[in-house]
């Protein structure tokens, strides 16, 4: 009791000598004060080197500046000193979660500015492996989100799945990871009866599998109080700023260009497009789940559809020739010396093809002067695009959301930065 | 449920045709013959308009009740090399209910690149007019916030001009200092 009437005289003492000094005294209140917090270029949370400038009030965001260029290698420069087909491998470097879809995407665009289209084997072979690749992708987000909300189990389940899809791709493509599959005018070897065998084990086992991680996540408290009504973006907004993809789907827009327009054999087969109106990162969660089960759908009508025949359009001057005939044939030698040497020298013309990635509209703007390099190539990237809208989504959010909201974005920023 | 079946397919093309039409004819009465210069390549519509009317020629496109292009797909800048019209920019437009393509494009000077932003019609074009600017240097005036995406804004070329060498131009980028 001493001490303490003892301190209140001290302090008063100081307080009496301040203001004899006639000075004034003031204090934060540090509720009225905004802080701005560097989230990034390097952290766990932003799916690879994306950088956030969060101006915060208290836990509350009120301002969010994204910046991004940390993974930018100028791929768009490269595309114009390449060909047509040195470009592929590039390809698989932008969202190199499914490289699957970028190859197709390429592929499907410089067929159409050369005027020329894959035989159906081959685009069956090419539906198959984008939704594959969607499901690989999809899964990704599936395990990175609910760790971002802290649930570490789906994320090993989920790799666990992803694995599988890998050792398709290495069946397939010859590679895990980068797998520059397709090439103009078709693929670059025909898919074996043990990949397919291997792709039917697949869609059989990966139904109760996926349903193991749902049961862990739809009815987990944790998970749906981080994300339901968090990060919420109207259906104009979206509109607005360009989203596509499955956070367009969240927002009550029924929109797929695989139904819009559809590529491929797209209008051959039967398939839903899963919408959901909340447009938060609960509906976007339930878009990409539903979305895997349609991909499933697709792949099992690929499986009993797919024709046999080639796997190469038969173009002597616009496609490259099969090794075997290059060492036997005299023609097939000059048109592969041209080719590889002079690039397949697509007509004077510009064209705009998009397919839809696992992330949204993957789009290629290509434009020819009729030489073997493309005078212009654009990327139109969906994880780009998507990432503008994240300002909006965080206004007004708690700090605690940011991570959870990235994640339900799903960004991949090789893409996003080219 | 086969909603779309191959026979189909030419019947589609037929429908994308006439689109091309109509719009052509539209833009045409409503800012006159000599500013509309339309083509086509494999069916896609390319409109090439002066720079100075792009800005109503897009909310035009955006908002009439028959054409509603309400998603712009894409926007980025080109490097023709020609002295007359050095550098081009393009809008690829979408429609989200006639699921229809068209692509918009105007022209600027090499000494003078510059035109007016599109990102009062559509919230996206900021981004895309960042990287626009960044890759080209064409300036968007009225831009909300026009600084380099990408590069670092230290630096003073812009990469995706021709006459930019793709090995890059040593000692432009600053190191950081110590």
């Amino acid at each position: 009791m001493e001490s303490h009437t003892e301190e209140v005289s001290r302090k008063s003492k100081i307080l009496q000598a301040l203001e004899d000094q006639n000075t004034s005294v003031s204090f934060d209140d540090p509720l009225e004060n905004t802080m701005i917090l560097n989230m990034g270029p390097q952290h766990p949370a932003t799916h690879g080197v994306l950088r956030l400038l969060i101006q915060l009030d208290g836990e509350t965001v009120i301002g969010c500046v994204p910046e991004l260029g940390y993974l930018h290698r100028g791929y768009e420069k490269l595309a114009e000193n390449s060909t047509y087909h040195e470009f592929i491998p590039h390809t698989d470097r932008l969202d190199y979660l499914s490289p699957m879809s970028n190859n197709t995407a390429y592929a499907i665009a410089v067929e159409k500015l050369i005027g020329i289209e894959a035989p159906p084997r081959a685009q069956y072979i090419r539906v198959m492996i984008s939704e594959l690749a969607r499901i690989s992708s999809h899964l990704m987000f599936l395990g990175s989100i609910a760790m971002d909300v802290g649930a570490l189990t789906v994320w090993m389940w989920s790799f666990r799945e992803r694995e599988k899809l890998y050792d398709i791709f290495e069946n397939i493509a010859g590679a895990r990871f980068t797998t520059s599959y397709t090439r103009i005018g078709g693929v670059a070897q025909d898919v074996t009866p043990e990949t397919m065998a291997m792709v039917q084990k697949f869609i059989e086992e990966f139904p109760a599998n996926l349903e193991e991680c749902e049961k862990l996540l739809n009815k987990n408290r944790i998970f749906v109080e981080r994300t339901d009504g968090i990060g919420v973006l109207s259906r104009d907004e979206a509109m607005g700023l360009g989203v596509t993809g499955p956070c367009l789907r969240a927002c009550g827009v029924s929109h797929d260009l695989r139904r819009a327009n559809p590529y491929l054999v797209y209008k051959d087969l039967d398939f839903d497009v899963p919408v959901y109106e909340g447009g938060d990162a609960l509906a976007r969660y339930y878009v990409r789940m539903a979305e895997m089960k349609e991909s499933e759908k697709i792949l099992l009508q690929v499986l009993e559809q797919i024709p046999t025949g080639e796997v190469h359009a038969f173009k002597p001057k616009k496609v490259l020739p099969r090794k075997e005939r290059i060492y036997t044939k005299m023609e097939e030698l000059i048109h592969d010396f041209m080719i590889v040497n002079f690039g397949v020298e697509p007509p004077v013309g510009e064209i705009y093809s998009a397919v839809e990635a696992p992330k949204g509209e993957l789009g290629f703007y290509l434009y020819s002067h009729g030489e073997g390099y493309p005078w212009r190539l654009k990327i139109r990237s969906p994880s780009f695009v998507n990432l503008q809208s994240l300002p909006t989504m965080l206004k007004g959010c708690m700090i605690s959301d940011v991570v959870a909201i990235i994640g339900s974005l799903d960004p991949v920023m090789g893409e996003a930065d080219k | 449920m086969r909603l779309w079946r191959r026979t189909s397919l030419n019947r589609c093309r037929l429908l994308q045709v006439s689109v091309n039409q109509k719009v052509i004819e539209q833009l045409k009465s409503r800012f006159g013959e000599s500013n509309i210069e339309a083509n086509e390549f494999r069916d896609e519509l390319t409109v090439v308009v002066p720079k100075e009317i792009i800005v109503d020629v897009c909310r035009f496109l955006k908002d009439d009740s028959t054409l509603k292009f309400d998603l712009l797909a894409d926007l980025c800048g080109i490097d023709m090399y020609t002295p007359a019209k050095r550098f081009g920019v393009i809008y690829n437009l979408y429609s989200l209910t006639s699921h229809h393509r068209i692509r918009l494009k105007t022209f600027v000077e090499e000494e003078n690149p510059k035109l007016p932003t599109v990102s009062t019609v559509w919230a996206t074009a900021n981004w895309h007019e960042r990287e626009t600017y960044d890759m080209f240097g064409i300036i968007f005036e009225g831009h909300p916030d026009l600084r380099r995406m990408y590069l670092p804004d230290e630096f003073e070329h812009h990469p995706l001009r021709k006459d930019f060498p793709l090995m890059g131009i040593p000692g432009s980028l600053p190191l950081p200092k110590k």
